[in-house]
């Protein structure tokens, strides 16, 4: 795997990271639509994700949730906004409450995961997400909810960078 | 858009080495100001001054929006800081997302496709 480009248009609140894989694309999308695949990924370091719930149609929902170190829950959804399979998945990725249930006025993050034939049978996958509001995933910062995983994600990029 | 490099450090400093610009951006540090007000200031054509504001733009030093027929410019030095640290956020999450994506795809085998029903608690999913 290469991350091949990140691009952050800090105006339009996007990140862009373009990565190809050594795998053909039917086999990359299944990260994506098998929901005990993607809970392999989806988490933040030393937050693992589990996905009781998803639905790869449009207008499916999604629910996770991922466990910290201390055993702290945190649960999320998504809902699908469009799918092309095997190419294209744009979701709405947002916070819920204990219940697992959306939070209307939490920050919703929009996603959207393209996957393609590359060169010398390699998959490019890249991904799109967009905040609503700088404002609003500060105050997320600051109510302490990525507690954590900070520290643990500059070691991973430590990691990540070495090998790289 | 900016890809973080030393191309961003260049922009800067090649913003700011003009007296215009760097008067530009005092002014606007100062308080925002629409392009056409700002242009009056100046003993230049409209379209140098918006060149120049193009510049203070790449580099990330203000912004520019427009609002109904007027386009204002602000500096947005700490925004595009914070702006920055949220998304350089992101990009170690989704780093750490895509290598673990290549584990996924290199230690599990191809799995079924269609019709297969992973697990336990996961209800059905929708034709896949």
């Amino acid at each position: 795997m290469t991350v091949r480009d990140v691009i952050k248009d800090v105006e339009a609140l996007t990140l862009t990271l373009t990565a190809d894989f050594d795998a053909p694309v039917d086999r990359v999308w299944q990260v994506l639509a098998d929901a005990r695949q993607l809970e392999r990924w989806w988490g933040p370091p030393e937050w693992p994700a589990t996905f009781p719930r998803h639905d790869m149609v449009a207008g499916g929902q999604s629910r996770y949730v991922m466990t910290g170190p201390e055993g702290e829950r945190m649960h999320g959804w998504w809902r699908v906004t469009a799918v092309e399979p095997p190419h294209r998945l744009a979701f709405e990725d947002g916070f819920a409450d204990d219940n697992g249930e959306p939070v209307d006025d939490m920050p919703v993050i929009q996603c959207e995961i393209t996957v393609r034939a590359g060169a010398d049978g390699r998959t490019v996958l890249t991904s799109t997400s967009t905040f609503s509001s700088l404002e609003a995933f500060e105050e997320l910062q600051a109510m302490g909810m990525e507690e954590g995983s900070r520290t643990a994600m500059s070691q991973i990029d430590a990691v990540l960078a070495d090998g790289a | 858009m900016e890809h973080r490099s030393d191309a961003d450090v260049d922009a800067i400093f090649h913003a700011l080495a003009d007296a215009t610009r760097r008067d530009i951006i005092a002014r606007v540090v100062e308080r925002e100001h629409n392009v056409s007000a700002l242009a009056q200031e100046y003993a230049m054509s409209f379209a140098a001054v918006q060149k120049h504001v193009a510049v203070l733009q790449r580099a990330s030093l203000v912004s520019k929006e427009r609002r109904g027929r007027e386009q204002i410019v602000r500096a947005e030095l700490a925004t595009v800081r914070r702006a920055r640290d949220l998304l350089d956020e992101w990009e170690s999450l989704w780093r750490h997302r895509v290598a673990q994506i290549d584990d996924v795809l290199s230690t599990s085998p191809p799995s079924t496709p269609s019709h297969h029903t992973p697990s336990h608690h996961t209800p059905p999913k929708g034709p896949s």
